[in-house]
């Protein structure tokens, strides 16, 4: 078995097996605790710029197919997992996980203390990590993810977005696509009867989300994350969504930017990336989370109905309130120059923000990702609600 | 949502005895909801007739009813208590099905009782399996095929739609009771005949076949603002076909993908919605085809369950707690999350470790019972283990079961390799065989399998058992090359120990004993070498929040989070997976010993591996380690904890079998010295103390060889008692009567050897048996409980029916019994608990044996008594007096306390029911009243026999018997029953002046008895037997009461016994009082 080691920058080093391509990569070392949708997770561009640990200690059992991808390839930079699955078992299996990563070019390790590395984070944070199967050298490793660039500041949204504006119209079809009868799906239902123009500011974006969008009977276009607000409205669309992405949403200035312009003409829908962009566009910080949230568990209230959703999440930085968000009394309202504003959601594990609701122009913006994959699909409901909001907005 | 205060006292209902399907689940998340409820204020008012459980200390509950669980009994309860809500979900389909009683007989709108947690028609929708289907179809999801039939007929008509293989199962039952498999036609109207009986309504479920099937549980949680999480996906390995009781399962899932996952879910949140469980948990089974991946439900059960108990225990969420909370008004959102106490519970556990249970069969102990694994559930315990992968944690599990199997040894010879010379065709066919049907062995024969070069396509198509599966236990298998072949590096044992191998089973496969290897591993020359587990937290988030709860496993990974306080701690050692002759009882006292040390200040270490316990709560102790309860895995955590002593007198044999090793390794044994225990168990050290204090034994002798056993039996003189040496409780213990049966017996039953000796003893026939359980700190000895067995001497002490206060033997006895116990305990040097079994005989006390250690008797006396004792001998041994505790001899009873045992032979088709000294019983009862009549008739009733108030009475007994069976015909005469009896029975019956009609015997043509049973005519059976030779004619009426549900005797005792209860219900009408009611009596 061929050894690999993980160095962090902060002189940790983990020895382990050498898993998929045999090579060398850095990255900002997240972990993530879902225990399925590896193939979703690796194939994720906001991974963009990261080293994904999985918790979960069997990866690979199911191997990867053509099918359960959020993009056209793995974005992630390295993977790191406790135990890979030499031989996979699925129906819909068609290659190995080493493989996979083999021929994406992807390096990773495995054979780890993967729970010892995540407590490791969770108290000292994300940071910078080498993974190398080339060169075992520990103080060389440390020294490389030390000196390796963060992600904070970085325009990584412009290394995974779209070149050009392209048409979108594949759903989430039956599930599963050989059953006899297909009622067991939670999609949302089709709303209204036109179809509904979404032009969407991939940033990033996660295949699941324009897939729900074509579920409620959008007809979607996908456009680079640099078009401008001018270009989107001579689309002529009744909705405008800001997807997620990766990194740094301060990196991404053009985007608030755009996003500031649009406001208001039509209804917009704001997922992760696209939240915090919207929170900056409302003049509101965003801040760096110790070890972000990269989970398919998390709590998240909806703090207009009180009730809970299990939530799919991946995220790095949030926004912040300028005073301290109290959940006793989230009726609270701020003042911002698109009028006022107010926390829709909120996490139960932290308290930190989950979703904006802007009072006085339709949109819904949202942290966490209601598309899922991977992850519990409480939250689909809410790309109805934005195709209700293109049915009733009048422009 | 606040807690509700519009009601204020709450009725829980229990599951009753431990039975083949329901265990100490039940007592797990009893004991946990009366504790939520009591927290919050609500008084609780609980019945339960099982009193080896937790629940039902006179502490958990405001008012606590030991009665037997039937209608009138709780109807009176609720008379009584005017409780105003009722938790219907806690005690299992025992509890269900009571309150569904309640609701339709109308009790509860009577005394306006509301259901909590699940409604009627939410009980009705997921219980009725026609209700189910429909509810299913109308959410869009797909059910297997079937059909309700309550006739053979009807059954038979629609076979046409479900096609064979079809699986029948009564509805309304538990553990799939009557739930088969029939390939054919016979089969199949053997099975409809068999379900209708078996169905409490007559009812029964044909279905379609989905065996092979992948099988998957989801454990779902509820609350009143319709908040659902899902607490945990757990993946059977066997696949559908297979009893989810008796499969091997494991969490998470293992071979879903994201996308087949969310399915699940999405399915589960729709069906607990529609379903209509208000609050609370479910459990949803689901079958997935393994190559299309086409969904059906399987079945919901809108309640806790035994699988929510492991999922509680495999996540660290403690579903009945939250349940309990969720009833009463409670969210998710508003309850903490007890492990990270800054989270809530509203969230769905991840976890990064793998959890392994695996069921604990005892076939072995019912001879004629087939092992094929089925629908129906036939283990009586489970284990669990948790390791970082599978691999490890299957080993881990393995080797918890307590089977001398430390892993997966080769049936077939092959742990060094294929021997040369062997016929690997022929070994490989034999394999193959054995591979047909599922089997308690099957992971066993699988790596052997392995061992022969089977290829996991083919076991895959013999199995249906996931391929991933196949292959993680072929890296186990392949490990073993390895392990046989190489040195043993320090690099080498530690990817070992990784993959979860015992330290016994790679000295098996190295040639090297277990100990050596340990030693070296653990401390070897250079400290850089040295392979030593590790513990890990449980933590519910996969690390991403702290742990405040040390709630712990072992692996051999590069961190350890045990972080040991530096206290004054003691280490309790649990009893391992429920078995017969080891089970709750045990558990209860474990649970007791950690309630005294926390009394005491100090901090308990609980070690354990029984999922379905209160012990394994992580609330019950300091700190929990769930891990094999092995040498090894023991000897690893004192390592870590350093605890000042361990104890190992309150899991049974289980710990107490480590207490020699364990003090050997140089820890501090609390209590009863390793040396006494050795003396009361060693047989030839034992007969020196009897000597010594001039107490009476039966006689006895050893045999190395079947001719040394013949002559030692005829020194003796016949009846004797023979057993082998080294096996417990009971196992493979027979009475035989002659010279023939002894033969028999020695080249049957036993192989006798120098190794493995015969242990020959004189039974005393018609001694009636006595139990005492006794506690002492060293200088004064308490005799707590002085039990006289209903049933004579030679029936297991387990399987015997008891009263607390003796009920027929006079005071003198009683006093000599006393005398004798603490003349034992004071020579013995026990300090805390002592068991001793003693015979009386013509007006002579013998002593059977003597256990210093917590008996199976503990709870049952303590709930009798009203003193927990198991407490008070924790204390006494960290060194408190009994004067200091305030006990030192119990005040006479003004009440009788009866327990009775319960057995599962409805679950073995064709074994006989007879009583004998092999244990068979998984659970017992207990019935409390002032008359012992009454008090008897409560146990029968707990057990779920009815006693008949008329009829017809059947006799067919021994001719030792006959005169007994004379008072037994008199007194039921008198009651107004008709008496039948086979002609020799009726013969010495009508010479007494009994009115009495003859019976055919079943080979003495028709109509015979067995016909007579069949049509309902006999409302009890009498039927003793003596040789062997007379069982088999009379087994059919034995079997046929049983499947008729009839009360039946199989003792004289035992029928007098229930003559006088039938007597004492006949006098007097049903009463009943709470636990704390008896024992404010006393104290008064």
């Amino acid at each position: 078995m061929k050894k690999a080691i993980l160095a962090l920058a902060d002189g940790t080093v983990f020895e382990g097996r050498a898993l998929g391509f045999a090579g060398e990569t850095v990255g900002e070392l997240v972990f993530n605790t879902s225990m399925t949708g590896y193939q979703e997770i690796l194939t994720d561009p906001s991974y963009k710029g990261q080293i994904v640990t999985m918790t979960c200690p069997h990866i690979g059992n199911y191997g990867v197919n053509t099918t359960d991808v959020e993009s056209r390839r793995i974005w992630a930079e390295g993977f790191v997992v406790k135990e890979s699955s030499r031989k996979p078992s699925n129906w819909r299996a068609e290659l190995g996980l080493s493989e996979y990563l083999m021929e994406a070019h992807v390096v990773g390790i495995e054979g780890l203390d993967t729970r010892a590395l995540t407590r490791h984070l969770r108290d000292r944070g994300c940071q910078q990590a080498v993974i190398s199967h080339v060169d075992l050298d520990p103080k060389r490793a440390v020294d490389k993810a030390r000196t390796a660039p963060g992600i904070v500041g970085r325009d990584l949204a412009a290394t995974v977005t779209c070149i050009e504006p392209y048409e979108w119209t594949e759903g989430s079809g039956a599930w599963p696509p050989d059953a006899a009868v297909s009622g067991a799906q939670s999609q949302p239902g089709r709303v209204g009867q036109r179809p509904y123009r979404v032009v969407v500011y991939d940033f990033g974006v996660k295949q699941n989300m324009l897939r729900r969008l074509v579920d409620v009977g959008c007809s979607v276009t996908v456009v680079p994350a640099s078009t401008d607000a001018e270009t989107v409205k001579t689309m002529h669309p009744d909705g405008v969504m800001f997807s997620n992405g990766p990194g740094d949403p301060e990196a991404v200035p053009y985007a608030a930017e755009a996003l500031r312009q649009l406001i208001g003409w039509r209804p917009l829908l704001c997922i992760c990336l696209g939240h915090q962009i919207l929170g900056l566009a409302l003049g509101l910080k965003t801040y760096k989370l110790t070890f972000g949230h990269h989970a398919g568990n998390h709590p998240v209230m909806d703090l207009r109905t009180r009730k809970v959703e299990i939530t799919s999440q991946n995220h790095n930085f949030a926004v912040q309130l300028p005073a301290p968000f109290d959940p006793a009394t989230p009726q609270a309202t701020l003042d911002t120059k698109f009028g006022r504003v107010a926390v829709s959601h909120v996490s139960l594990n932290d308290g930190s923000i989950e979703g904006l609701a802007c009072l006085d122009h339709p949109v819904l913006s949202l942290q966490y990702h209601p598309e899922a994959s991977p992850g519990p699909h409480d939250s689909a409901y809410l790309f109805r609600q934005f195709a209700h909001m293109m049915e009733t907005h009048h422009a | 949502m606040p807690k509700r205060t519009d009601i204020k006292s709450i009725l829980l209902i229990g599951s009753g005895p431990i039975v083949i399907g329901q265990a100490c689940e039940f007592d797990y998340s009893g004991t946990q909801a009366c504790k939520a409820l009591k927290e919050e204020g609500y008084r609780v008012v609980l019945i339960n007739s099982n009193p080896a459980t937790i629940m039902t200390d006179p502490e958990l509950a405001d008012r606590t009813y030991v009665e037997p669980i039937t209608l009138d009994v709780v109807e009176q309860v609720i008379e009584r208590e005017r409780p105003d809500a009722l938790l219907p979900t806690m005690g299992g389909q025992t509890a269900l099905n009571t309150a569904i009683g309640l609701a339709k007989r109308g009790t509860l709108a009577k005394y306006g009782v509301q259901l909590i947690g699940a409604s009627a028609e939410a009980i009705h929708k997921a219980e009725d399996r026609e209700a189910f289907r429909q509810a299913m179809w109308k959410i869009g999801l797909n059910t297997p095929e079937s059909a309700v039939a309550r006739t053979l007929l009807d059954a038979e008509r629609a076979l046409d739609r479900i096609g064979f293989p079809a699986i029948v199962r009564p509805s309304f039952t538990l553990g799939g009771t009557g739930g088969n498999i029939a390939y054919n036609i016979e089969e199949f109207r053997r099975c409809v005949e068999w379900g209708l009986q078996a169905s409490p309504v007559g009812e029964i479920l044909i279905e379609q076949s989905v065996i092979g099937w992948k099988e998957f549980e989801l454990e779902v949680m509820r609350d009143l603002k319709d908040n659902v999480v899902i607490v945990c996906p757990i993946e059977n390995l066997d696949p559908m076909g297979v009893h989810t009781g008796d499969s091997i399962t494991v969490a998470p899932a293992m071979t879903l993908t994201d996308k087949e996952y969310q399915l699940l879910r999405d399915a589960a949140l729709r069906i607990i919605r529609e379903i209509g469980v208000d609050t609370g948990g479910s459990n949803i089974q689901f079958g997935l085809h393994p190559e299309t991946g086409e969904m059906v439900i399987i079945e919901m059960n809108p309640r806790v369950s035994r699988s929510s108990a492991l999922a509680s225990k495999a996540t660290g969420f403690p579903i009945a707690k939250i349940a309990a909370k969720l009833a009463v008004g409670y969210t998710l959102d508003e309850i903490t999350n007890d492990i990270t106490r800054v989270t809530k519970a509203a969230f769905e556990p991840t976890i990064d470790y793998v959890v392994v249970k695996i069921p604990r069969f005892t076939f072995e102990k019912f001879p004629g019972a087939d092992p094929t694994l089925t629908t129906q559930m036939k283990s009586v315990g489970e284990a669990m283990a948790i390791g970082r992968t599978f691999k490890e944690a299957l080993q881990k599990a393995v080797r918890s079961m307590e089977i001398d199997r430390y892993g997966l040894v080769s049936l077939l010879g092959l742990d060094r390799g294929v021997p040369a010379g062997a016929n690997g065709e022929e070994l490989a066919a034999k394999v193959r065989d054995r591979l047909k049907i599922p089997h308690p062995d099957r992971l066993w024969h699988l790596a052997d399998a392995m061992r022969l070069g089977l290829p996991t396509e083919e076991l895959y198509q013999r199995t249906k058992i996931d391929p991933w599966f196949l292959e993680q236990i072929r890296e186990i298998v392949r490990f073993e090359d390895r392990l046989r072949g190489e040195a043993l590096t320090a690099d080498l044992l530690r990817e070992a120990k990784q993959l979860g191998f015992a330290d016994e089973r790679i000295g098996q496969l190295n040639g090297m004993d277990g100990k050596t290897l340990r030693e070296r591993r653990t401390n070897p020359s250079v400290e850089a070498e040295a392979v030593r587990a590790t513990y890990k937290r449980v933590d519910t988030c996969a690390a991403e929040f702290e742990a405040k709860t040390p709630y712990l496993y072992s692996t051999y990974e590069r961190e350890c989070e045990a972080a040991p306080t530096g206290r004054q701690k003691v280490m309790i050692l649990g009893g391992g997976p429920n078995r017969i002759g080891q089970g709750i009882e045990f558990d209860y006292c474990c649970v007791h010993a950690a309630f005294a040390l926390r009394e005491e200040g100090i901090e308990t270490i609980m070690v354990n591996c029984n999922p379905e316990t209160v012990s394994t709560d992580y609330d019950t102790s300091d700190r929990l380690y769930f891990e094999p309860l092995t040498q090894e895995d023991v000897l690893n955590i004192i390592r870590v904890e350093q605890p000042l002593g361990v104890v190992v007198q309150f899991g049974g044999q289980t710990p107490l079998k480590l207490a020699l090793p364990l003090e050997k390794a140089g820890v501090t044994i609390l209590g009863t010295s390793p040396d006494a225990i050795d003396r009361a168990e060693d047989r030839e050290r034992f007969r020196d103390l009897l000597e010594k204090l001039q107490l009476r034994q039966p006689a006895s002798g050893i045999a190395r060889s079947v001719e040394e056993a013949a002559r030692v039996a005829a020194a003796i003189t016949y009846p004797v008692m023979v057993r082998p040496s080294y096996v417990l409780g009971g196992r493979a213990m027979r009475i035989v009567y002659d010279e023939a049966g002894l033969m028999g017996y020695m080249t049957s039953a036993v192989t006798a050897s120098p190794n493995h000796p015969v242990l020959i003893d004189k039974y005393l026939e018609d001694a009636i048996e006595v139990d005492v359980d006794a506690l002492s700190d060293g200088r004064h000895v308490a005799v707590a409980g002085i039990m006289e067995h209903i049933e004579e001497a030679g029936v297991h002490s387990g399987d015997s029916a008891c009263s607390l206060p003796p009920y027929t033997l006079g005071q003198s006895i009683v006093e000599e019994i006393r005398r004798q116990t603490t003349a034992l305990a004071m020579e013995l040097g026990v300090i805390g608990l002592m068991n001793a079994q003693f015979a009386v005989r013509d007006g002579k006390v013998f002593v059977l044996e003597v256990n210093p250690r917590g008996s199976r008797t503990v709870p049952f006396v303590s709930k009798a008594i009203g003193v927990p004792l198991a407490k008070l001998a924790m204390k006494v041994m960290m060194g408190k007096t009994l004067q200091e505790l305030g006990f030192t001899a119990t005040r006479p009873l003004d009440y009788v306390a009866v327990k009775e045992a319960v057995f599962p032979f409805m679950k073995f088709a064709g074994v006989d029911v007879l009583l004998g000294p092999e244990m068979r019983s998984t659970g017992e009862v207990m019935g409390v009243d002032g008359d012992f009549g009454w008090a008897f008739a409560k146990a029968q009733a707990g057990a779920g026999v009815a006693l008949p108030q008329g009829g017809t009475v059947f006799l067919s007994v021994k001719d030792q018997d006959k005169r007994a069976a004379v008072d037994v015909a008199r007194h039921l005469q008198r009651l107004h029953f008709r008496i039948e009896a086979t002609s020799g029975t009726a013969a010495y019956l009508r010479d007494q002046g009994v009115d009495v009609q003859t019976v055919n015997k079943v080979n003495e043509g028709r109509p015979h008895i067995v016909d007579h049973i069949k049509n309902g005519e006999i409302s009890l059976v009498i039927n003793t037997v003596g040789s062997e030779a007379s069982h088999a004619d009379s087994a059919s009426i034995r079997r046929e009461a049983l499947q008729k549900g009839l009360p039946y005797y199989t003792t004289m005792r035992g029928a007098l016994a229930a003559a006088l209860g039938i007597d004492a219900s006949r006098r007097k009408a049903l009463t009943i009082r709470s636990l704390q009611e008896y024992h404010a009596r006393r104290e008064c």
